[in-house]
């Protein structure tokens, strides 16, 4: 018995559609990482990801260097919006006054009352959201190592690994974004 | 509730509420209904008019209605999965 052409188009057809059923079962994936320890920094990675895991697609965020800030319990209710260096404030602030004591604080406290007037989710509340909804936070251990975070310091339920086992969530992702 | 023939199974206020909580309540809402049955929303955000869509979109739901009255936007999704 010889394979005809006609067998071999009804093979290939076969597996086009078995692969095309694989490909659109398959939730979507996306990858962030989140590396700036600043409040307007935080917010960005975690309005994103809850929003993805509404949208069933799977996310982790890989928090890395002074984005541990945003997981670490010790400090991500007090984030605080940088006035140095900042034109993008609604206030223009020239660096001379920016860099005066107390204008980090009041910056904050513009933001987090900007933030509370259209009723935008807090960082903690955000992160409540995220692990309710199966978002991935994932602690990179190298950083702890050099920042000297223990893994009590971080928020519970938390992840801790390396480059590899991020990157390794990473290259099955529909996106993949630096925070 | 009956509008425009449809029955709503279910009611969400996302008024005065901004991104992403209008679409973080649908979701909730919807994993608590079952399938077919019709959900209201009324959100202020105006975000909401594209985000609803796309969530619906990314969902695989149905979006059988909008509607926009004094700024507030108004949508009747119907769940299929």
């Amino acid at each position: 018995m010889s394979v005809t052409d006609q067998d071999i188009k009804y093979i290939e057809k076969i597996v086009e559609e078995k692969v095309r059923k694989v490909l659109s079962e398959r939730k979507k994936r996306m990858a962030l990482i989140a590396s700036k320890g600043t409040l307007d920094m935080a917010y960005p990675p975690l309005i994103l990801a809850t929003t993805a895991a509404a949208m069933d697609i799977e996310c982790s965020i890989f928090f890395t260097f002074y984005g541990l800030d945003i997981i670490n319990k010790n400090k991500n209710k007090n984030l605080k919006v940088p006035s140095l260096a900042n034109p993008a404030m609604p206030i223009p602030l020239p660096n001379i006054i920016g860099a005066l004591p107390g204008m980090t604080s009041m910056a904050t406290m513009m933001m987090k009352s900007w933030m509370s007037k259209v009723n935008v989710p807090s960082i903690t509340e955000l992160l409540d959201i995220s692990k309710e909804t199966g978002v991935k936070l994932i602690a990179c251990q190298m950083t702890m190592d050099v920042m000297g975070i223990k893994k009590e310091d971080l928020i519970d339920g938390v992840e801790v690994c390396g480059a590899a086992g991020f990157l390794e969530f990473a290259a099955e992702a529909d996106i993949t974004l630096f925070v | 509730m009956k509008k425009d023939g449809h029955k709503i199974d279910q009611v969400i206020d996302c008024r005065k509420l901004s991104c992403p909580l209008p679409v973080l309540k649908v979701k909730n809402a919807i994993n608590q209904m079952e399938i077919g049955m019709i959900l209201e929303m009324i959100a202020t955000d105006p975000g909401s008019v594209k985000d609803i869509p796309a969530w619906v979109k990314q969902t695989g739901q149905e979006l059988m209605e909008t509607a926009h009255e004094d700024g507030h936007f108004m949508f009747l999704i119907k769940k299929l999965r």
